[in-house]
């Protein structure tokens, strides 16, 4: 029982404190998840994001939900994935009935701005943490740098991205193989 | 009652085909609004204005503000739990499969290849919000210099530097910074 309210509360505090798309969550998690309650490791949060961006759904509750199963199954799956929406139900439940013009106002401008301004520090150190652990090699800075430039300079869609990088490691580790034999 | 059905299974599609985070589910709201005027265009804009100001993926705070737009608290539960199904089946798939197969070789070089792409996934999505909130993009000048939104920039090494000595947890910078901005009127 207090392993799925730890989940759920966890995820709670996620959804509650990610501001932007599913890479904004990216810091939270390697806080909560991998340094605080050890759910998973650098590199198995970097997976999860691998699948989520190629499956369908929000990335941030695709991730939720990956944690949640490899705690507790299936039910901690929903659990996981019900904390991480929950904060959404709340808060735009009250802004749309309250203050339809929330985005508006001077003082919610101003905090956003300086959020925005911790969103970009908090995932700097993130991507930096993240390449640390997942470029190991030449290899890995040659996928690094060909996605940049797809991504920034092509409308290659992302789907079709991971699955050339996926590629593109398979067949390295077999003419590795090949080499060494 | 035949309503709710209706918005769950719209979600519920949204959640299937919309690949690749949040953003990605607006084409697909659009549509939504276009086929039966459960709201307007322009609505769709503010929604999204608020979506992205407020905390939680913007995907699902699309979907929370829609519904609750058409049905209230039940509608507005119904279309999050229905965009969020396809992603909870779908996973615990994919997590059940990669489980079993976790130590086979194909696997291990196949994420071998996906996290190099994985880190510069996320360079390019946060990149926009570097963009937005380090440089002055609105600036019309010859001047380079004048792109720069210096007081941003000065907060964002401070910020950097107080994160790296003090590593304090990710949720009080956050607040940190909303009362900074708050202060410096940003």
């Amino acid at each position: 029982m207090s392993e799925y309210l730890t989940l759920f509360t966890t995820f709670f505090k996620l959804g509650g404190f990610t501001f932007g798309g599913g890479y904004a969550m990216l810091p939270l998690i390697q806080k909560e998840i991998v340094e605080k309650h050890k759910w998973a490791s650098e590199e198995e949060i970097m997976d999860y994001y691998a699948v989520a961006q190629c499956t369908p759904g929000v990335i941030a509750v695709n991730v939720a939900t990956f944690v949640g199963f490899y705690r507790k199954g299936i039910l901690g799956a929903i659990i996981a994935t019900f904390g991480v929406i929950f904060p959404s139900l709340i808060i735009i439940m009250l802004i749309a009935s309250l203050l339809q013009n929330f985005a508006q106002y001077p003082i919610v401008q101003h905090a956003l701005a300086g959020i925005q301004i911790a969103v970009c520090v908090l995932v700097f150190q993130a991507i930096i943490k993240l390449a640390k652990n997942g470029i190991r090699d030449q290899f890995g800075w040659c996928v690094f740098g060909a996605v940049l430039l797809l991504s920034y300079f092509t409308s290659v869609s992302t789907v079709m991205i991971v699955v050339l990088a996926g590629i593109s490691g398979i067949v390295m580790v077999k003419l590795r193989k090949g080499a060494s034999a | 009652m035949s309503q709710l059905l209706l918005m769950f299974f719209e979600f519920f599609k949204v959640g299937l085909f919309a690949v690749g985070g949040g953003l990605a589910t607006i084409p697909f709201l659009t549509e939504l609004a276009e086929r039966y005027h459960w709201f307007t265009i322009e609505m769709l804009s503010s929604m999204i204005a608020v979506s992205e100001s407020t905390p939680g993926p913007i995907g699902v705070n699309m979907a929370t503000y829609v519904g609750f737009h058409i049905g209230g608290i039940i509608g507005g539960i119904t279309t999050t739990i229905g965009l969020v199904a396809p992603s909870v089946i779908v996973i615990c798939i994919v997590a059940k499969i990669l489980k079993k197969f976790k130590e086979s070789e194909v696997i291990q070089s196949l994420f071998y290849g996906l996290r190099p792409a994985v880190a510069a996934l996320i360079v390019t999505a946060a990149s926009g919000i570097f963009i937005s909130s380090l440089l002055h993009m609105d600036a019309d000048s010859q001047n380079p210099f004048a792109y720069i939104n210096y007081i941003a920039v000065a907060l964002f090494v401070l910020c950097y530097l107080i994160n790296r000595k003090y590593k304090p947890h990710p949720i009080f910078i956050i607040c940190l910074m909303a009362v900074v901005g708050i202060v410096l009127q940003l």
